[in-house]
């Protein structure tokens, strides 16, 4: 028996269960990347279906219709109107809610007009008994001209008959449901007589989308026959009137709603959560339990996390062979990959409350609660998903600004979202907090330590929405406003959509970060362990003859010798070169390092003090913190990390641009260096500005 | 003055008229905004805007300067 390969495309609008049936169909088998050159996200999964046959599960962007008004709605088109892309489906599968059929049908008879093989699937098939919908599915199928998967994901039935349906692709009809020679007879005669050897629709796709086609040249039909924006709009809406026809048609006789079993808690539970008083109370308890469950929950595996690392040095020190490869290991990747190892806690915290949200039809409720508060700011109720999204990891945040219609409010949101406090500001804050902020309760419960922290994150968001009020004053650009959005029905979240998210989420962050994180580290390790001149490679002898005179015993003598080959090593040098413009800032050359290597990420930060002071160090067990609160001032015996410096990093790390990855994003998504550079230059003045003020009242 | 979904009262049924195709979004044509579809508005949010709306069995929301360009006929209810 041969092995056949098939492709599989899901399509279907937003809030069908697109995804669950991706799940359902491919479980863990996923592998999640971008389209090449765009920040969409591209997920492929494997499946084994009967007869021998695997296929290529490829989940495609949620999309109303073909008419893209995204980049995400955009790569739908341009794979399926490129018959050469090795993704090419052999077989579409559309997902429908049957909740939603009539709007959900839509995208199917444009997909079936294509001439792809299409199969649909009549998703949430358990909720109908409830709602009281009957479907004739015979007729359906028979007036569609398809075969139908009725299936839910959420119970997991059905997914069999796709399977068998997809199997058997090749029997399927491929005559079309709307001849686009009925939107407009005179327009669509005289296309198809330039191109007679092209469908119809495809011409009219390709007229009337602003994608990237390889095998067809849009420019030469374009030219060939165009009409003005607003009339080919006009032509678009009839086209949509036409399809609407054909679905009200085809659903006289076979979908029949009970209205009177239609009791819909959907009414109940809106009237309470965009309750104008219990909204907003219900809204700000939910952040409330967000942010304990990072500043609070998270600290008891991180503390795990943390020591585990420091051990595992310290024993892979005392076990190896001693050698420099055992120190880049000990010194250089352990504490490396710990760094970036101790984040999972907090980011799959987040991304759990986000995709709750999400998946539970919450988050449009806050956009449209939101929505006229935030337009004070020049924003948009869409902007309020990036800016919490943002408290995870400002990237999937930026990328979350793409549903905002108005170019101006999606410009400003993401301007401004890099201020909201991301997760990689986290173990800098927490481990600067930990060392001056005294762990005392105030008013009986609270805690100052947690304080500060929220103190942080209101921070951020003030000075985000500070920021973008500015922005909205001095930005001058004209667009339209448009605002839709769908207020999807309330589902109770899926766990294994849950998990899979959040696994997959916090995986692409953790692999993505931790390349950087541990690509510095061992640059840092060799950096600080290798030195030029005689001041690094005499150091011994050094500091014999300037300790002469003093008693000092072996251990004493072994940390002068360290300190003097750190602070004479090719990092030292670098640190001590930007002393001057940083010690106005309560920064010794140690900390310049820092900065210097977490210019790229902020995460970093934390991570290269671990590297500086572990080099050298006879004692890994001491974690990062111990050590660090040790650190003192060579000349003046005082602590380096007091209460002014302190507070000086925390601001500084609140609002300067330490993150490479968010300058990249934000320059593919607003296609132009002048947005990065300014978020540059602004930010991160910004930063030094307030840090210098501060250290210089506090001092 | 013509009676647009910005008119509406919450609960208020409506058939959709008319609008000017040139300032309404083609995504929410998509979702169902056809002349001669059933609107009914569900909610005001608390500030007085966006409205929320079930446009032929579409829930969706959508600002008011956009519900000002929808011209729709109040269906009379007995109640």
């Amino acid at each position: 028996m041969s092995v056949e390969n098939i492709n599989v495309a899901l399509i279907g609008n937003p809030n069908t269960g697109k995804t669950s049936v991706f799940n359902q169909l491919t479980g863990l088998n996923q592998q999640v990347g971008n389209y090449p050159g765009i920040t969409v996200e591209k997920k492929i999964g494997f499946c084994k279906l009967p007869h021998g046959i695997k296929a290529n599960i490829l989940d495609l962007p949620g999309t109303y219709s073909l008419n893209a008004s995204s980049m995400d709605e955009s790569v739908v088109i341009e794979l399926l109107l490129n018959k050469n892309d090795k993704l090419y489906p052999d077989v579409a599968v559309v997902v429908t809610d049957v909740e939603n059929l009539k709007r959900n049908l839509l995208i199917y008879t444009q997909i079936k007009d294509l001439e792809i093989p299409t199969i649909l699937v009549i998703n949430m098939a358990d909720r109908m008994e409830t709602k009281g919908i009957t479907l004739d599915i015979p007729l359906l199928e028979e007036k569609l001209k398809t075969k139908i998967a009725l299936i839910s994901s959420r119970k997991g039935t059905g997914i069999e008959d796709l399977k068998n349906l997809i199997v058997s692709y090749k029997t399927l009809q491929h005559e079309s449901c709307l001849n686009a020679l009925e939107i407009d007879p005179e327009y669509f005669t005289g296309l198809q007589k330039l191109f007679p050897n092209q469908l119809l629709y495809k011409l009219w796709l390709v007229i009337t989308q602003d994608v990237n086609f390889s095998n067809l040249d849009r420019n030469e039909i374009r030219n060939a026959y165009t009409k003005s924006h607003s009339e080919l709009k006009r032509l678009q809406q009839k086209e949509t009137i036409k399809r609407y026809q054909f679905i009200n048609n085809v659903l006289k006789d076979t979908l029949k709603i009970d209205a009177t079993m239609a009791k819909d808690i959907r009414a109940k539970l809106d009237r309470v959560l965009t309750h104008k008083v219990w909204g907003y109370v219900i809204f700000t308890g939910i952040l409330f339990l967000i942010f304990q469950s990072i500043f609070s929950w998270s600290t008891i595996p991180m503390d795990f996390i943390d020591s585990t690392f420091a051990s595992l040095s310290s024993w892979v020190a005392q076990e190896l062979p001693s050698g420099i490869l055992t120190d880049l290991l000990s010194q250089g990747i352990i504490p490396g990959i710990g760094g970036v190892i101790i984040f999972i806690p907090q980011i799959a915290f987040l991304f759990l409350f986000i995709s709750i949200l999400e998946e539970s039809g919450y988050m449009s409720r806050v956009v449209f609660l939101m929505d006229k508060i935030m337009r004070k700011f020049g924003l948009s109720g869409k902007s309020v998903v990036p800016l919490i999204s943002g408290t995870a990891c400002a990237i999937p945040a930026i990328m979350a600004t793409r549903n905002i219609e108005n170019w101006k409010e999606r410009l400003i949101t993401i301007l401004v979202t890099p201020f909201t406090t991301c997760s990689a500001r986290l173990p800098v804050y927490a481990i600067i907090i930990s060392l001056v902020i005294p762990s005392r309760r105030v008013l009986g419960i609270l805690n100052l330590q947690g304080l500060t922290l929220m103190f942080l994150y209101v921070l951020g968001f003030g000075t985000a929405i500070l920021s973008a009020y500015i922005l909205n004053k001095v930005l001058k650009l004209e667009t339209k406003t448009y605002f839709v959005v769908e207020m999807p029905g309330y589902k109770l979240p899926l766990l294994k959509n849950v998990g899979i998210n959040v696994v997959e989420k916090t995986k692409a962050f953790i692999v993505g970060a931790g390349k950087i994180i541990l690509a510095i580290s061992v640059i840092l390790w060799f950096l600080a362990s290798y030195g030029p001149g005689k001041d690094f490679n005499e150091a011994e002898a050094i500091v014999k003859e300037r300790t002469a005179e003093k008693q000092l015993n072996q251990v004493q003598f072994e940390n002068e010798v360290a300190s003097q080959k750190l602070e004479n090593s090719y990092i030292g040098i670098m640190g001590r070169a930007i002393e001057p413009a940083i010690a106005p800032l309560g920064y010794d050359w140690k900390i310049g390092i820092a900065l210097i290597s977490s210019f790229a990420a902020r995460e970093v930060f934390v991570g290269t003090l671990a590297t500086i002071y572990s080099v050298g160090d006879s004692d890994n067990e001491a974690t990062i913190k111990s050590k660090m609160k040790q650190e003192v001032d060579p000349e003046t015996g005082s602590r380096i990390f007091n209460f002014a410096t302190g507070i000086s990093l925390l601001l500084f790390y609140a609002f300067a641009m330490q993150c490479a990855s968010t300058l990249a994003i934000t320059k593919k998504e607003t296609n132009s260096w002048k947005w990065p550079a300014m978020q540059l230059v602004f930010m991160s003045g910004l930063a030094y500005l307030v840090a210098l003020i501060a250290y210089q009242i506090l001092k | 003055m013509q009676y647009t979904i910005h008119s509406l009262k919450k609960g208020e049924k409506a058939i959709i008229k008319d609008f000017d195709i040139d300032v309404i979004p083609l995504k929410l044509l998509e979702m169902g905004c056809l002349p001669g579809s059933m609107v009914e508005l569900l909610q005001i949010a608390p500030f007085g805007d966006p409205l929320y709306l079930d446009i032929n069995g579409s829930h969706v929301a959508i600002r008011i300067e956009t519900a000002r360009e929808i011209e729709v006929e109040l269906i009379k209810t007995n109640l």
